[in-house]
């Protein structure tokens, strides 16, 4: 039950990513030839607003709801490794046009083709925890 | 006296929108600007950093592979699944909240692609969007379903593709194209281009052989 309220935030999420049209297949197809700039509006403005608060909450040292610091426990930098992954996920990205949150906000809207996308992406999340010892990180 | 008119218009109009929730309702159901869509979205991130987590949608699928017994398989589905509850929570609220969205904020018009792209569409011979409320409006049916082989392939080829992408690079458009860039982190940012590039490739050289 304490996590009801990351349920109620989820809830504002999935009707901004409907009426963003961000879940739309159409939208990313678009996005991908180039035709419109509506989709790099909305991550241009996600990305520059999102960096612009993260840098303001660390500089006046906001405190979270958990009593803790804004931080990121950063990655390790593998070239390879990242440009590899984004590009196996980009190419099914431009297939399904969703990537993981949309999935879920277009089944709430009733279409159960992706609940085969959702079951194909639990598919290759199990066979990356399988064969990710012999991928290159 | 056209602009003092039209002023007037406009604010008769703002009355109206917050005397009369039916026309408030009407408000949000057009489809948003896109400077609207990108301010909600990244509101969203702060708000779930302010609550001491990071945004990021795609460990949902990991978490369901442990919850279905994949750490008997691989040690890297051995994670403790308390920690992971409130994200399945968002998940499950993202899901209601297409629910909401589909039976009371579904705009009246189909998702208003450009003219190009429409034009490309029809050139493959896959149907343009329809309203919200016909089912056509967000996936192409044409493309994937569930009335031809192909069609469930490309859908679960597709999202096999998403999530071991996702996986591998430990994170999804969520957490590294927004917060991952919004922490400014170098690894994301090259995710990110192979998202572009994978994108790309198979806009472009791909799909045109599968439509």
């Amino acid at each position: 039950m304490k996590n009801i309220s990351f349920l109620l935030v989820g809830v504002l999420f999935g009707i901004i990513m409907t009426k963003s049209e961000a879940i739309s297949w159409f939208r990313i197809h678009e996005m991908f030839r180039f035709e419109s700039f509506h989709m790099y509006g909305i991550i241009g403005t996600a990305v520059i607003l999102g960096a612009a608060s993260i840098w303001a909450a660390k500089k006046f040292k906001m405190k979270t709801l958990r009593q803790t610091l804004v931080t990121y426990t950063p990655m390790k930098l593998s070239i390879p490794r990242h440009l590899l992954a984004g590009t196996i996920f980009g190419l099914g990205w431009a297939i399904t046009g969703c990537c993981p949150g949309p999935m879920y906000v277009l089944v709430g809207h009733g279409y159960w083709i992706i609940l085969l996308v959702i079951l194909g992406a639990l598919l290759g999340t199990f066979t990356y925890g399988v064969v990710r010892k012999y991928l290159p990180h | 006296m056209d602009i003092s008119n039209t002023i007037q218009r406009k604010s008769n109009k703002n009355m109206e929108l917050v005397s009369n929730p039916t026309t408030f309702l009407d408000f949000i159901r057009q489809p948003w600007h896109w400077a609207v869509s990108g301010v909600a979205i990244a509101a969203i991130m702060f708000v779930l950093t302010w609550m001491g987590r990071s945004f990021g949608v795609s460990t949902t699928f990991k978490a369901t592979c442990t919850a279905l017994g994949a750490g008997k398989v691989s040690d890297f589905f051995k994670i403790d699944l308390k920690e992971e509850g409130w994200r399945m929570a968002f998940a499950i609220g993202g899901l209601l909240g297409g629910v909401i969205a589909a039976f009371f904020l579904s705009s009246p018009e189909p998702v208003a692609i450009s003219e190009a792209t429409q034009a490309h569409l029809s050139e493959v011979g896959l149907a343009l969007p329809e309203g919200d409320s016909t089912g056509r409006g967000f996936v192409p049916t044409g493309l994937l379903n569930f009335s031809s082989i192909k069609g469930i392939l490309l859908a679960i080829g597709g999202g096999f593709l998403v999530g071991f992408g996702a996986r591998y690079g430990d994170g999804c458009t969520s957490g590294h194209a927004i917060s991952g860039l919004s922490h400014l982190q170098l690894p994301s940012l090259i995710t990110v281009i192979g998202f572009f590039i994978g994108g790309l490739l198979m806009t472009h050289f791909i799909l045109p052989f599968l439509f």
